[in-house]
């Protein structure tokens, strides 16, 4: 098979200038109508071998379609089309020119399925195809795709698109990509230790999963220089991991931080025992979906603004709800920490029991606004978007509360109410209504805190269940009553635990951490940040 | 306070007392008919499992009796809500058996509420039909598994992954829920792929908590673990709700399926309801049934479940496959008995056979575990699993694993004479003993 692509790479790169004749569209045409006779994954992969072994750039088309399930059969004529989906039928189009050739029901097409192995022999296939294309990203990706499967055919094309390249970043990971097909051929060892040096420089798990199989295969000079290699990529990834502890850490601490930052002001300020802390969490969340299900139907535009509509209606919602349990319920409990809990609990379960009936008890499809999904890199330490700006949003909620609190009247009232209620009450604040507001701001912010889980976690009904343990752990470690306490306390928590991990295991971690807890709450009952003076005491 | 409190205990007690009246009259009433138990969760977390189940089973009678019911009888669902409680499970049971007087139960998700209702059975001699795929280890006599055993579901997987269609895996991590089907089944895989030469350094087991949600460390780790120059493949047996921001965190950091593919053994269609499945592409469960199947058999039971629900998009899953078959094997045995009576129909029942919906026939084996066909599937960008591999002919379901030095000599036969759930075939005596 190497020599069928070594030829018609090399075909490809004599050719590329020249437009294919008719008669090469015949012959692709013969190729592609195989995949109708096709029986199994195997005999398709020959299929797509031949096609790639022409080397002529337009089978980049049915190829892709392949790849991505589009490729399908009609099963009056035998014929194969690219298929798009549409509303109740599929539009079919030519698999080469992609002219569309009118539409048919499913029924009628068979899809030609594609498993893993095709996928991985398809991108390998089109890696080597899009190597001359205009588009760098493009190129990047073939680079990429090249230098993870390397092969000894692969030096030739290389070469020829590193002497077209011009781009200087593309055409470094073009010299990678030949390097690590040098590597895998049999070129003197000289080449190779260049080789070598080249992806050495390159540093990354990749670099590392390459030069341990060479390592494997080779003898001598080559094997010592690959071991070497190795280790001092190593050493330097080691470092890299600290910093993707840590960042992980901080990661899981702005979760922490925004599950219990609503419960820092409803159980912190006001005392409240609060149970249901995490349906309202959960409420937060199903307003997203709402949300994004109105969204999807009627203004399918809007989608990436999904989430910045959802946050002040799920504030909203889950702190009218909050309102409605004050003062229906917990005004009548203050002071009575006990009965408070069972109530807020029963509270929770016939929340959770209502969501379930209303939204069934399966889970919702909540979808990343593109700006959320993927990742980027900053070294060697991948960094995922939903993660940074659930960080950044934590610490933003965290900011406007702490301002809400310190630097408004209705904080000071609120504060005022915590440390003296009779005496705010002689002063004329209105007592019940702070209360209830506050409540209801505590409720609302853990709604909020809602719309950004619900980007990483599981929207159902179960939902609030695996955060309100963490939140009253983050609550009382930080110090009950103090907003920088919580802060702190979930970052530490946060790094701590992941810390911990790598080394424990995730259930281990976990123990070790509440064990820490419990002695750290023996030595100072009151959290890390205590808060002083006689209204303590009351 | 107090005289709120209690004017609410008198409205309770009084519809209490109105429930029991209604109860009574209903029970009255229903005295020609068979009763069905139901013991599924339909609060508390594993509701979202168990509810579809709950749904699936009353749809069954509600067939069943417009056929014309069962030995000229109507049937009766009876309906109990275990809430996720492992020991409320066995007291739920005893309640269906001895004060509703069922003639079979069909429930449990989970292993440990298996378990927990297993000395009930056993003791009030009545049958129960577990429907999900389980660690094996276990055969009892009033207990009949329509899910997989491990040989039915993990072995053949993992197979698929070491051939090369499934892409020559040689470096495994056993990504797995820390309870007792994660920690057996992957107990049993490790035994197994040692017998198959691969060596300890390229298997890495991990456990995580129930309702795991911050996946990043373990993701990375399996991102690094896969870059030793060796292909590499994840077996989860991860559970319920951790799974959905452990495939979030697999997309998020960009691990394909065609580098490291993700072979999953509790993730049914249901569990990719709540996902996004575009990043998701290409990686693999092992189940018996894909709703994907195209069958007449699978066709009419899709519809006949949306016509049931009322909603077009709810989908099917292997466990409700499992009650289909479990409850058409039951049909069968008692009308082959000419009774309800559990002593006769579980001597009935080994050998019964109907069809699954698969496109073959399922059949009752001695050891109450039945022949199924073992499909892997790959994810799909509408949600769905595209079959790429199933076995040649049905597989039997091995309850008693041939990996683990505890039970290979073990064997199950609830037939007379030698009616035992672990015969240990060296000594020649009942009552091995397994791993649990």
């Amino acid at each position: 098979m190497k020599i069928f692509r070594a030829i018609g790479l090399t075909l490809l790169f004599l050719l590329t200038t020249l437009s294919s004749s008719g008669a090469a569209e015949a012959d692709l045409r013969a190729i592609i109508a195989k995949f109708a006779t096709a029986a199994d994954f195997s005999e398709t992969g020959v299929i797509v071998r031949e096609l790639t072994a022409t080397g002529d750039p337009a089978v980049e088309r049915p190829l892709a379609a392949l790849a991505e399930g589009n490729l399908y059969i009609r099963a009056a004529d035998s014929m194969v089309f690219v298929g798009k989906e549409a509303s109740d039928s599929i539009q079919l189009f030519d698999p080469l020119s992609g002219e569309a050739a009118g539409e048919a029901s499913a029924d009628d097409l068979t899809q030609i399925g594609v498993n893993n192995t095709l996928r991985r022999t398809i991108r390998d296939a089109l890696g080597t195809l899009t190597l001359g294309s205009k588009d760098p990203t493009v190129r990047i990706a073939a680079a990429d795709t090249m230098f993870k499967t390397p092969d000894a055919a692969n030096i030739e094309p290389l070469d020829a698109a590193i002497a077209s390249e011009t781009v200087a970043s593309v055409k470094a990971l073009l010299e990678q990509a030949r390097g690590a097909s040098i590597l895998v051929s049999d070129k003197p060892d000289a080449d190779k230790l260049a080789a070598i040096a080249l992806i050495g420089a390159r540093g990354d798990r990749n670099a590392v999963s390459l030069l341990t199989s060479v390592e494997a295969n080779a003898s001598g000079a080559v094997k010592e220089a690959a071991t070497a290699a190795i280790a001092s990529i190593n050493s330097t990834l080691a470092f890299w991991d600290a910093g993707q502890n840590i960042w992980y850490g901080i990661s899981l601490g702005s979760v922490l931080l925004l599950a219990a930052i609503g419960l820092a002001i409803t159980f912190g300020v006001m005392g409240v025992i609060n149970m249901a802390h995490g349906e309202m969490v959960m409420l937060g969340a199903y307003t997203t979906f709402v949300v994004q299900q109105v969204i999807r139907t009627s203004f399918p535009g809007l989608f990436d603004w999904s989430l910045v509509i959802a946050l002040p209606l799920a504030f909203l919602v889950a702190a009218l709800v909050g309102l409605a349990i004050e003062r229906g319920i917990i005004r009548f409990l203050y002071g009575r920490p006990l009965e408070t809990l069972l109530a807020t609990w029963g509270v929770s379960l016939i929340l959770q029991q209502a969501v379930r009936t209303i939204f069934g008890p399966t889970n919702q499809e909540v979808g990343n606004p593109s700006w959320m999904s993927g990742s980027f890199d900053i070294g060697q330490l991948a960094i995922t978007w939903n993660r940074l700006w659930i960080l950044v949003f934590a610490l933003l909620v965290f900011g406007v509360l702490l301002y809400v609190m310190k630097r408004t009247p209705w904080g000071l009232q609120m504060r005022a109410v915590t440390a003296n209620r009779r005496m705010a009450a002689s002063m004329g604040i209105k007592t019940p209504w702070v209360d209830a507001l506050t409540f209801a701001l505590g409720s609302g912010i853990a709604g909020i805190a809602g719309v950004a889980l619900s980007q990483i976690d599981n929207v159902s009904p179960n939902l609030g269940r695996g955060y309100i343990i963490d939140s009253f752990m983050v609550v009382v470690f930080g110090g009950v009553g103090n907003l920088w306490g919580t802060l702190v306390g979930a970052f530490s928590l946060g790094i701590v635990n992941k810390f911990l991990e790598p080394y424990a295991g995730a259930v281990l971690g976990k123990i070790v951490v509440l064990v820490l807890i419990i002695l750290f709450i023996q030595k100072r009952p009151r959290g890390m940040f205590a808060l002083k003076g006689r209204a303590v005491e009351a | 306070m107090r005289g709120n409190f209690a004017k609410i205990t008198k409205i309770l007690s009084a519809g209490v007392v109105a429930a029991g009246l209604l109860a009574s009259a209903s029970a009255k009433a229903a005295e020609d008919t068979i009763k069905v138990g139901i013991l599924h969760s339909l609060s508390g977390t594993m509701a979202i499992s168990e509810t579809t189940l709950k749904d699936v089973m009353l749809m069954l009678i509600d067939e069943q009796n417009a056929k014309g019911g069962l030995l000229g009888k109507k049937l009766e669902a009876v309906v109990v809500d275990p809430a996720s409680n492992w020991p409320l499970f066995a007291e739920k049971a005893r309640e269906l058996i001895s004060k509703d007087k069922v003639a079979a139960v069909f429930g449990c998700w989970t292993s440990v509420s298996r378990k927990s209702v297993l000395p009930v059975f056993s003791e009030l001699d009545n049958i129960l039909f577990y429907p999900v795929q389980y660690e094996g280890e276990e055969s009892e006599r009033n207990v009949f598994y329509t899910g997989a055993a491990p040989n039915q579901q993990a072995i053949p997987a993992v197979d698929y992954l070491m051939s090369a269609d499934g892409g020559s895996v040689k470096r495994w991590v056993l990504e797995g829920t820390d309870y007792v089907y994660p920690r057996t089944t992957n107990k049993i895989l490790e035994a197994y792929l040692k017998s198959k030469g691969v060596p300890a350094e390229d298997i890495m087991v991990n456990y995580t908590p129930f309702g795991f949600s911050d996946w990043q460390t373990e993701v990375s780790a399996i991102k690094k673990f896969g870059s030793a120059g060796k292909k590499t493949a994840v077996v989860s047996t991860v559970n319920g709700d951790a799974n959905v921001p452990f495939y979030k965190e697999l997309g998020n950091q960009g691990i394909k399926a065609e580098d490291i593919p993700v072979m999953a053994f509790s993730v049914g269609e249901e569990e990719l309801a709540g996902l996004d499945t575009k990043p998701l592409v290409g990686h693999l469960a092992a189940w018996n049934y894909f709703e994907s199947v195209n069958t007449p058999e699978n066709k009419k039971f899709i519809a006949d479940w949306h016509k049931f629900i009322k909603n077009n998009k709810r989908t099917t899953n292997d466990p409700m496959e499992a009650h289909y078959i479990g409850f058409n094997m039951w049909v069968k045995a008692v009308e082959k008995a000419g009774t309800t009576d559990p002593d006769k129909v579980i001597d009935a029942m080994v050998g019964v056979s109907v069809p699954n919906l698969t496109g073959g026939y399922s059949a009752m084996m001695p050891n109450h575990h039945i022949t199924k066909p073992v499909l892997i599937g790959e994810i799909q960008a509408n949600g769905q699993f595209q079959t790429v591999s199933k076995t040649p002919g049905l597989v039997m379901g091995d309850e008693w694993s041939d990996y683990l030095p505890d039970s290979k000599d073990l064997i199950s036969d609830w037939r007379a004479p030698l009616s035992c759930g672990n015969f240990n075939v060296k000594t020649g005596k009942c009552g091995g003993k397994g791993t649990n």
